[in-house]
């Protein structure tokens, strides 16, 4: 405890000049924050769970629509997105290493490892852009969005309500894929019904805020909305991280006698990947 | 991880101590400790893409999957909240303060979501 802080009393706590909490003031807060913001995600991943049981069988399945890897052909569910995970918990281990580094006052140490965490964060947020870009655009073969009306099924006439997509099988485009009742379950569509189908629906390639080739747009919507919210709180941590990164390169904190500024960023950083492992599993998992 | 400092203030009257510092000893079971956890870490989330991946090779039920990944993701929060933010180390005022409102509100989120967020066979009748 050679470097200890002096607070003056006043400043501090009230009672006996002793927090309950044993921590300063901005790193309380930022676990305040941190809790305020595990709630919304909370929320958002609670959601997302709702709907995705409400809509059973047309609710497109992440593997399915996640299955790209750059400069590989093919399909590869999950392996991108594993990719991502591993980015995110190496850049926690650099920040809880530049943590360390604090502790002991070695600035350099505090300063290589801000850096890789910075590049990390920088590494995720481009992942995720080019996993927007693929989604957004979508595959060559595209969808067809049925409209409202009556069809006739092997089960007999049935009505559909507005929004139903329906696959190609193939490239043929001679076969459509019509998810039914159960998760994985689908009907083939051939002949005079497809040409029913085709003049009553609509074709669409890739996912905006109202329509999705592969599924239910309001898949679309949450994967916008969860990982968009999360990519913002990657960008803010990595503007943050930038800042304090060029407070540790000018001294400000070695000065000061303590590094508790780089405790702080690394609090919202963790927290940051925490949520990332919830989205990872609720998202692209289950 | 040798943070004893944290709960054994001084209680001088003038001076009260926040900050945490620790020496080059302690820094480097502290480091191993990081990376015994980034290990585990990575080994469960390895777990995860494979059975991602292959679960249906595995002749077990979704709903054991599902069940699984849920205890392993959570397993892992543990482990980044107790160890890379530290909060094993903190006062336990501290502690229950940060994980008791969450907890319950998350708890209160999930028996909404498994009770009323069911396919059911209105649902049926809605689409077909």
């Amino acid at each position: 405890m050679s470097n200890s802080v002096s607070i003056d009393k006043k400043a501090a706590w009230a009672g006996d000049n002793k927090s309950p909490f044993a921590v300063g003031y901005g790193k309380l807060m930022m676990w305040f924050f941190l809790v305020s913001d595990a709630l919304s995600f909370t929320g958002f991943l609670a959601s997302y769970g709702f709907y995705r049981h409400y809509y059973g069988a047309i609710w497109p399945s992440a593997e399915n629509v996640f299955t790209h890897f750059p400069f590989m052909h093919g399909n590869h569910p999950l392996l991108y997105v594993a990719l991502m995970t591993f980015i995110l918990i190496m850049s926690s281990v650099t920040m809880v290493l530049a943590v360390e580094a604090g502790h002991r006052m070695d600035k350099k140490g505090v300063t290589l490892w801000m850096l890789l965490t910075i590049i990390g964060g920088a590494i995720f947020l481009g992942s995720q852009a080019w996993e927007w870009a693929h989604f957004i655009h979508g595959t060559e073969l595209g969808a067809i969005e049925l409209g409202k009306g009556s069809f006739t099924l092997p089960d007999g006439s049935v009505e559909m309500t507005k929004g139903i997509i329906a696959r190609w099988a193939d490239e043929s485009k001679q076969t459509l894929l019509l998810p039914w009742k159960e998760a994985g379950e689908y009907i083939q569509v051939t002949g005079n019904q497809l040409t029913e189908m085709l003049a009553n629906g609509k074709e669409i390639k890739g996912a905006n805020l109202t329509h999705n080739e592969y599924g239910h747009p309001l898949f679309a919507d949450f994967f916008f909305f969860i990982t968009g919210f999360h990519g913002t709180h990657v960008l803010s941590g990595v503007i943050l991280n930038i800042i304090v990164f060029f407070n540790v390169i000018m001294g400000t904190y070695q000065k000061r006698g303590h590094y508790e500024m780089v405790e702080k960023v690394g609090l919202y950083w963790h927290f940051v990947d925490l949520v990332w492992v919830f989205v990872f599993t609720f998202f692209y998992l289950i | 991880m040798g943070h004893s400092e944290h709960t054994s203030h001084s209680h001088s009257e003038e001076k009260y101590e926040y900050a945490v510092h620790h020496s080059e000893e302690d820094g480097k079971k502290i480091r191993k400790r990081v990376w015994i956890i980034f290990w585990v870490l990575l080994a469960i989330t390895s777990v995860e893409v494979l059975l991602g991946i292959y679960w249906k090779d595995l002749g077990l039920s979704w709903g054991f999957i599902k069940m699984t990944f849920i205890v392993l993701t959570i397993l892992k929060a543990f482990y980044i909240v107790s160890e890379y933010m530290h909060l094993k180390h903190e006062a336990t005022f501290l502690k229950n303060v940060i994980i008791a409102p969450f907890v319950v509100y998350a708890l209160y989120l999930a028996y909404h979501v498994l009770t009323e967020g069911v396919y059911s066979d209105m649902m049926e009748k809605w689409l077909y």
